[in-house]
Formats: C-alpha cells, sequence, structure tokens
C-alpha cells in the first residue's frame, strides 16, 4: 500500500467530519431501551394531574378540595393560596414578565392551570381534578391583539395596572407589554415618501405549536435528608432550569441536579418552565415523595408554549428596476397573557431585525408592538432561531409582491438585489454582520437544476387551459447560534456554551456538552469533530449531555445553536488536548514540539520517516512520563462565546398544483439547497433538512390555533391540529453548496432549522402564484384545502363556463 | 375498583397480571410490565407511538382496554430482535436514518414489523399508506419509507 492510501485508510477508520456515519443513538432506540421522562419510576412515585380554567377570563370566586381530598388515593390539592407562603404562586419568565403558576384570584386563558391534585396514580388523579369544586365569574375575552390597546378593551393584567415601566420599554396601554425598533425610522420614511414604486402587504402568521411526539413532563424527587432536589425533566436547557430552580427555590444549585434524559423531539416547545415543573418540584418537597406529571395531548396543544401569532406589514421602496432602497416592516405581536416569549434577554422580538434577508437594503426600520390577550403564553421558537421564520416570511413575501408588481420574475428580482459574494461580511442596516455567503451561485444551481424556464413555460401553458400551477421561491439568510455574550443572555447568563473532554490511558475519550441532544444525534456528530481533532476514531468517544451533575454549563439545544457555538467549544476543547500531546510527542520523540506535524491520528517528525508517536501512545504517556513540570492528564474544558452568529442559507423552489374544484394542493415538486458550511455528517443533514421542511409544510399548509370569541381554543387535538401523516406529506429533493463561516473554527453553521424558516413562504410563494395571474399578492396561511377553495370561490375559477 | 386477573402471552413469554377494568394496556404494558418502549403520544389513537402488535393486528394500546387484551398474542417493540440479533425492520431503520429522536420509532418499527408481513413487497406509496397510522415530527418519513423498502428487500431475501 502506498503512503497515500495508508494515510486515507486510517483517516476513513476514524470516521470523522464529513463522514455518515450511522448513529450512535439507534441501538436504544430501536430496541425500545430509550430512557424517556415518562420512563422514569421511583419507588413511592405519586402523579399530578391540572385542573384547568374552562374560561379565557373569570375571576375565581372559590375553589373547594374536599370531595377530591376525600377520594381515597389522593394526597393533596394545591392551589395558588397554598403556594403563596412560599411566595412561589407567580413566576419569573424568561422575557421579564411574571406568570402565575397556578392562577391567583383570576384566570387569563382557556385551560389554564388553577390547581394540582397529587395521587397515587394517573387514574386517580383523573378522577380527583373531576371532583375539585371551581367556581367562576366571567370576565369580557380579549381574542384580538388588534383591540388590545383600544380605550375600552378589558384590562387583563390586574397585578401589572399602573406599573408602565416594562421590561423592555414604556407601556402605553395596561394590555401593552412593549415597542421594540430596530434601524432608522426618519431615513427610512424619507426614502419611502421619494421611491419610484412602493408595495405594501398585510400578513398573518398564525399561532402554531411545536408539538413534538412526546409531551412535556417532569419527575421531581426531593430527598429530605440530605436536602437534595433530582428533577428528571423535558428541557432543551436544562442548567438553566437548574439556575431558575435555585432562584426560585432557595436550595443552593450545588443540591439540585436537572437530568434531561432522551428527549422526543422539542422544537421549541421544551426551552420553557411550566407550571408543571414547579408544582411537582414543590409537591416533592411537601409530600417528601417522587412526583410525576407529564401532559397530556390537548394539554401540550393548548397551554405549553405556543409559536410565532405575529401580525406583520412589509413595505418595501425601490427603483422601477426593482433595487430596494428601503424596508419597513411593522409587528402587531399576540404574547398571550403572560410575556413568556424564550428570547435573548436584550431582544423581546428575539431576531426578528434579520428581516433584511439575504438582499442589500440601504436603510431599514422595524417596529414591534407586544401585546397581552386572553391566550396562553409562549412565544417560542418552533424550529428556529428566536423569529428568524417570521422575518424570513415578511421579506420573502414582500420582495414577491415587488416583483409582481413591477412584472419582474421572482427569481431575476433576488438576483438584483442579493447581497453579492465580495460583500461578505456584510454589514446589514439593521445591526448584522453576515458572516459568509454566496447566494447567487447557489441561486442557479437551483433554477438549472428544475429547468425554471421550462417549469415557467409549462405554467403559461397551464393558465391558458384555466388550470392552476405555482411555483414558489424562497431565498433566505438564517442567523443562529445565539450567541456572542455582548448581546445574548438568558436571565442574565451569557449564550456561550461548553464542552468538557478526557482522553484516557488507552486513548478513549468520554466528553460532556453544555447542549442536549433531542434527535439530532450529538452522541454521533461530537464524536465526530473529536475524532478529526485528536485522531481518535469516534467509535471509541462516548458523548454525554444533559445531567447537571456532570455535565459543564451550557444554554442547552435550541435556535440551531449546537454546532454553531456547543460544536465550536467541542473543537477548542479537542485543540487544547493536542496542543499538550504536541508537547508530550516532542517529549517522547525528543524533539522540540516544532519539529512535528500532525498526520490523521499521529505527531511526525518532519522530515524523518518513522519518528512517530500516535495519539493512543501519547495519551498512554501523559499518565505516566510527561514533560518536566507539566502536569500529568489529558483533559480540557472550552467555554466557547461566539464572535458572532453563523449565517446559513438556502434556496429553496416548490412547484404545486392546486385542484379548483376542492382546493386541495399538491406540491409537485419541492427543492432544498442548503449551505451550512461545513458539513459534519451528511446523512444527519439530510435527515434534519428532511424534518424541517416536513415542519415547514404543515406550518404552511394547515396548521393553525383558532379561537373562538370567548377565548375557547378551537384546535387542540391531532383531530384539529395538523401534523401530516407519511401520506400528505411530499417527497424531498435535497442539494447544497459549502461557504464555511469564517469564524466557526470548524466553518460549520447551523442547519436543522433552515428547512422550516425556509419552506414556508415558499410554500406561500407557490400558492399565491398560482393565482398571481389573477393579481393576488399574498393568501394567509394555513393553506389548507378549504382556505385555497375559498380564493377558487371568491376568484370564480370554479364557475363552469 | 375490584382488579380483574388477565393473562396474555407477551412477546413470547406468558404473563399475568391484575389489572383494573378500565385500565389501558399502554398503561399495563408501560407500568405493571415495566416494557417503556411502547410510548404515549397523544391517548386518542392519532399517533401510533403506542402501537403493539395484538393477534397479528397492529393496534393503538392506548385505546385497548388490557381486560381486551386476555388470552392474547402480543408483541411490543421489546420483542422485536432475537438471539440472532437485531429484526430486519430495526437493521433497516439504523441503516437508513429513519429515526432521530427515537420517540416514534417503537410504534414504527412494530407497524413496519406486521405490515411487511401484510405486504411483502410493496410500492413507496404502498408503504406511504400501511404506515399512515403512525406519526412523526423529525424525519419527514423519507428516510422510514426508504427503511421499509430495505427491511422488505431482507426479508424477501431471507
Amino acid at each position: 500500500m502506498d503512503n497515500a492510501a495508508e494515510v486515507q485508510e486510517r483517516e476513513d477508520s476514524i470516521k470523522g467530519v464529513g463522514c455518515s456515519r450511522k448513529r450512535k443513538e439507534d441501538a436504544r432506540f430501536v430496541q425500545g431501551t430509550g430512557r424517556y421522562t415518562d420512563d422514569l419510576k421511583l419507588p413511592g412515585m405519586l402523579f399530578a394531574d391540572m385542573v384547568r380554567s374552562p374560561y379565557a377570563h373569570a375571576r375565581i370566586k372559590s375553589i373547594n378540595k374536599e370531595k377530591a381530598l376525600a377520594l381515597p388515593g389522593v394526597h393533596a390539592v394545591l392551589t395558588a393560596d397554598d403556594l403563596k407562603p412560599l411566595n412561589l404562586h407567580w413566576m419569573p419568565t424568561l422575557a421579564g414578565d411574571v406568570q402565575a403558576v397556578l392562577a391567583d384570584e383570576k384566570v387569563h386563558f382557556q385551560y389554564q392551570e388553577v390547581a394540582v391534585v397529587i395521587a397515587d396514580d394517573r387514574y386517580i388523579a383523573a378522577d380527583a381534578i373531576e371532583l375539585v369544586e371551581v367556581e367562576y365569574e366571567e370576565l369580557d375575552v380579549l381574542v384580538d391583539p388588534h383591540r388590545s390597546m383600544d380605550d375600552d378593551a378589558p384590562i387583563l393584567r390586574e397585578d401589572l395596572v399602573g406599573k408602565m415601566d416594562g421590561a423592555h420599554s414604556k407601556r402605553v396601554h395596561d394590555n401593552h407589554i412593549f415597542n421594540w425598533q430596530a434601524g432608522e425610522k426618519e431615513a427610512t420614511d424619507r426614502v419611502f415618501e421619494q421611491a419610484e414604486i412602493t408595495v405594501k402587504q398585510e400578513m398573518y402568521y398564525p399561532r402554531v405549536h411545536p408539538c413534538p411526539m412526546e409531551t412535556c413532563g417532569c419527575v421531581a424527587s426531593f430527598d429530605k435528608i440530605n436536602e437534595h432536589l433530582t428533577v428528571h425533566l423535558t428541557s432543551q436547557a436544562p442548567h438553566v432550569v437548574r439556575t431558575v430552580v435555585s432562584m426560585l427555590s432557595g436550595i443552593p444549585e450545588s443540591k439540585i441536579r436537572i437530568v434531561s434524559p432522551d428527549i422526543g423531539g422539542g422544537f421549541g416547545n421544551k426551552v420553557g418552565i411550566y407550571p408543571g415543573y414547579v408544582v411537582s418540584i414543590v409537591a416533592s418537597i411537601v409530600l417528601g415523595v417522587p412526583v410525576k406529571w407529564v401532559e397530556d395531548r390537548m394539554e401540550n396543544i393548548s397551554t405549553t408554549a405556543f409559536a410565532r401569532d405575529y401580525h406583520m406589514t412589509g413595505e418595501l421602496a425601490a427603483d422601477s428596476e426593482g433595487r430596494i432602497k428601503a424596508l419597513r416592516v411593522n409587528v402587531l405581536a399576540d404574547h398571550g397573557a403572560f410575556d413568556a416569549c424564550a428570547d435573548p434577554s436584550k431582544f423581546p422580538a428575539g431576531l426578528m431585525h434579520i428581516c433584511t434577508g439575504s438582499y442589500d437594503i440601504p436603510v431599514a426600520h422595524l417596529n414591534v408592538d407586544g401585546v397581552y390577550t386572553n391566550k396562553a403564553p409562549g412565544g417560542v421558537a418552533y424550529r428556529c432561531s428566536f423569529r428568524v421564520t417570521e422575518a424570513v416570511y415578511v421579506i420573502e413575501r414582500t420582495i414577491d409582491v415587488l416583483a409582481q408588481k413591477l412584472g419582474i420574475d421572482k427569481a431575476e428580482i433576488r438576483r438584483r438585489n442579493f447581497v453579492k459574494a465580495e460583500q461578505f461580511p456584510y454589514q446589514t442596516c439593521l445591526g448584522w454582520e453576515l458572516d459568509s455567503g454566496d447566494y447567487h451561485t447557489a441561486l442557479e444551481k437551483v433554477l438549472d437544476a428544475v429547468d425554471y424556464e421550462a417549469l415557467r413555460k409549462e405554467q403559461q401553458e397551464k393558465r391558458a387551459q384555466g388550470e392552476l400551477m405555482g411555483i414558489g421561491l424562497c431565498t433566505f439568510t438564517e442567523i443562529v447560534g445565539a450567541g456572542p455574550s455582548r448581546n445574548c443572555d438568558i436571565l442574565g447568563v451569557g449564550m456561550f456554551d461548553s464542552a468538557e473532554i478526557r482522553v484516557h490511558p488507552t486513548g478513549s475519550v468520554m466528553a460532556r456538552m453544555g447542549t442536549i441532544t433531542q434527535g439530532q444525534g450529538h452522541q454521533t456528530t461530537y464524536a465526530q469533530i473529536i475524532a478529526t481533532e485528536l485522531g481518535i476514531s469516534s467509535d471509541e468517544i462516548s458523548i454525554e449531555e444533559g445531567d447537571t451533575d456532570t455535565a459543564p454549563y451550557g444554554l442547552g439545544t435550541y435556535g440551531s445553536r449546537s454546532t454553531p457555538v456547543g460544536g465550536a467549544a467541542t473543537a477548542v476543547a479537542a485543540r487544547k488536548i493536542r496542543a499538550k500531546a504536541q508537547k508530550i510527542a516532542a517529549h517522547l520523540l525528543e524533539v522540540s514540539e516544532n519539529d512535528l506535524e500532525w498526520e490523521v491520528d499521529r505527531f511526525k517528525v518532519k522530515g524523518v520517516p518513522g519518528q512517530e508517536k500516535t495519539m493512543k501512545e501519547v495519551a498512554w504517556a501523559a499518565y505516566n512520563n510527561v514533560p518536566e513540570g507539566m502536569e500529568p492528564g489529558l483533559e480540557a474544558v472550552d467555554y466557547y462565546d461566539p464572535p458572532n452568529f453563523t449565517y446559513p442559507f438556502g434556496i429553496y423552489l416548490c412547484v404545486v398544483d392546486i385542484d379548483k374544484a376542492t382546493g386541495e394542493t399538491s406540491v409537485r415538486r419541492f427543492y432544498a439547497l442548503d449551505d451550512c458550511g461545513t458539513r459534519i455528517n451528511p446523512m444527519i443533514i439530510e435527515g434534519q433538512i428532511h424534518g424541517g421542511l416536513t415542519e415547514g409544510f404543515a406550518v404552511a399548509m394547515g396548521q393553525e390555533m383558532p379561537f373562538d370569541e370567548q377565548g375557547n381554543l378551537l384546535g387542540n387535538t391531532l383531530m384539529d391540529y395538523f401534523v401530516p401523516t407519511f401520506v400528505e406529506t411530499p417527497h424531498w429533493e435535497t442539494d447544497y453548496t459549502v461557504t464555511p463561516s469564517p469564524h466557526h473554527p470548524l466553518g460549520a453553521k447551523g442547519v436543522a432549522e433552515s428547512p422550516h424558516v425556509g419552506s414556508i413562504p415558499c410554500f406561500t410563494s407557490a400558492v399565491v402564484d398560482a393565482f398571481a395571474h389573477l393579481d393576488v399578492t399574498h393568501m394567509n396561511m394555513p393553506h389548507s384545502a378549504y382556505r385555497v377553495w375559498q380564493k377558487v370561490h371568491e376568484l370564480g375559477l370554479d364557475q363552469h363556463a | 375498583m375490584a382488579k380483574q386477573h388477565v393473562s396474555f402471552n407477551l412477546n413470547g413469554k406468558h404473563v399475568d397480571a391484575l389489572v383494573e377494568p378500565r385500565e389501558l394496556l399502554v398503561h399495563t404494558i408501560r407500568e405493571t410490565l415495566s416494557l417503556t418502549g411502547t410510548h404515549i403520544g397523544c391517548e386518542s389513537s392519532h399517533c401510533g407511538a403506542c402501537t403493539v402488535d395484538l393477534d397479528g393486528k397492529s393496534v393503538k394500546s392506548c385505546t385497548v382496554l388490557a381486560v381486551q387484551a386476555d388470552g392474547a398474542e402480543l408483541k411490543t417493540v421489546e420483542g422485536l430482535a432475537d438471539a440472532d440479533g437485531l429484526h430486519a425492520v430495526q437493521q433497516a431503520f439504523i441503516e437508513e436514518h429513519g429515526l432521530q429522536c427515537g420517540f416514534c420509532t417503537p410504534g414504527m418499527l412494530i407497524r413496519a414489523y406486521r405490515f411487511l408481513q401484510e405486504n411483502p413487497n410493496p410500492t413507496e406509496e404502498e408503504i406511504r399508506w400501511g404506515m399512515s397510522g403512525n406519526l412523526c415530527r423529525c424525519t419527514g418519513y423519507q428516510n422510514i419509507v426508504k427503511a421499509v423498502q430495505t427491511a422488505a428487500q431482507t426479508l424477501q431475501q431471507a
């Protein structure tokens, strides 16, 4: 075997970065030995279940627990009055507001937690909640956020009346949460006044729910003798939970162990801290036994963290060639009854100011008002990075409208406005530095792959025959990997992340991170990063996350931050180890460090064939033969504070055919090109993209949480709430380009949320495009058959000649 | 509530259990018998995470009473592998990356196991319809379809 082949063989055997390594997680999952929160059974464990409000807005006149307490097997019924002495009837939210743990005198949304029953098993608990008698006095309900700041609107938050200093701004009405702005208002307005062309489009991004297969839940276990609290829970951020629990309970963090075991999907739903967790912890402390709480599906969709609910207006000013001169975006954000958005503290509208998208826009202004309504709290990032989905939707929709007004093809108008490859790093007018990108190359690759011109020609023919065919395009840029601690923190903790790597004497590795996998395959991919950096086979590298007793502190997994932040920490920690290993290797080979070069899995003396030490040999020496003055061992920790976000991008194209009789939209083709920089595991990336596209399809085509005038949620079961099956889900075609991030140690960017963020406006673009020749510029989601049929009917397209 | 005696064959072993008349089969399997591979996703027959094989049919054990399983032949995900190793459907899900968070996986596998006996040589469309009682939020189904195709080939060659 020649040298190059031998080196390649060693490289392949390591299964490092770039390899489609099969997942380490799968063996346990396919055999039913995954360990999810509800699988945990502790001796003496009791079950908690919630009494919930049937009303969206009502005063609680009385709560009678007697009948419930009389039921055999019931141990306790707790209400806000029971939590008051502990000062736990309200809790702080991540957004600087407070939220009732159990309703205190008033309920603010339907299904709000009013009391908790603790019983021997879930059947008795379910019986008991029916026996808790709550007397309500109904109040006027506020459902429409456009009415929130009316003079005669019912005031929701009596606890905030007269407190006009909000967490993020002055409040101008008792139902107002914040006003937040980015960019230059006057300069933007001036451009609009003088522009050749302006367009304005109102759009509603409906309230939706991440709806992971596993609902939220926990098992709280307080050891009275050692005063030690252990909580297993479905959390995407276990370390933050530990800090919050400590702050709320007064128990030192050193006596709190939070464990996120296997998690059955998160998608943002499992970022928050919910009343169910708090009452389970309180009940375990009070009763001295473990307490389990697990939501059912209706509770999940109704109460734990919705997403979106943005009423947006996008405006573009341009010249007659379609070159954008300014962007203006206005948002009315419905936050529900408590502001429990999970965003970096400084950004009450998340990263909405990435709404300039992939375009070179000289000036822009964004204005967001958040208001209260009688709906559940939330506002999490559903498979996206803090309102990026909303931002991409508003710019992509509005640029389509501009193209339509000017009669310019929607691909061409993007070509004319893209930030050019040579402009990176590019400073957006709303304050972000796009680190890298090559949008033109990616766009042409997609247009060629699908033969865009042929599609447009076919569409002309179809239109002539009276058929509805639409072509959607979305050319998005994301902002993921929160984030630099100079502008990103959660409750004051900077949004770094961490990795701790230990190389054992025999050269195997144990590594722990502050992130937590929920299906992304961290046990597989983090090992690949270490494998490449240290030359140790990924099969000999074990990855652990989620246990705050053992893992280093990190901010968790959401907003596509694991690879940009946790992956970077992993690479940097591994490089610290390799730097130490190099010193040991030099010592063993009796040469200077600088005489050594690295090759796959070993240090070689430059120019002296055969003089080499493998990482495994160095690992052994690290425990018995280190240079004078060096501490033994071979391990490292890194807390990585990213210098910038990463900015993955993609070009998505969708072709739909719409049935005029039924309004059903058939996705004939969906072509997704993603650029996430360096690709760590192509198999996993493709799987993540399939999943994200399918969630995007769900949002665009069917998901919504409608409310009636009384604030009743009309769709909180899987009968009503759209989760696509095998049958509806389209076939996905994927493609990629590689534009590495210049600041990430591996050049990698986040990826798993791009397909959700990018596909949603692409579907809308396609559906609207089917009607574009009839002067339709926008249709609100979801594009369900009934709603699309309504448009068909309105236009008279279903009438026979 | 007076408990009822039930007995059934679970993954090849005879099992006796005392259950409440109202007890759901999924709770008996998970809580009483401590086989937690079968998951609960919706408690309303929609998601299929709780799918088990009962007398040669795929059923959603969240809407079957334990007493209805008296005398039945039951198989759960834990009963798929044998002394020779993983079942072809398990191996195929790993090979084709047909799972991510793993929560729907046991139900998917036990459904695929039955589906491929109902239709050993399915088309993609037949797979999509035949598996459509099981929901997944992670994979977008495409790789699950591939996994079922791969498993079908393996089983045909065996």
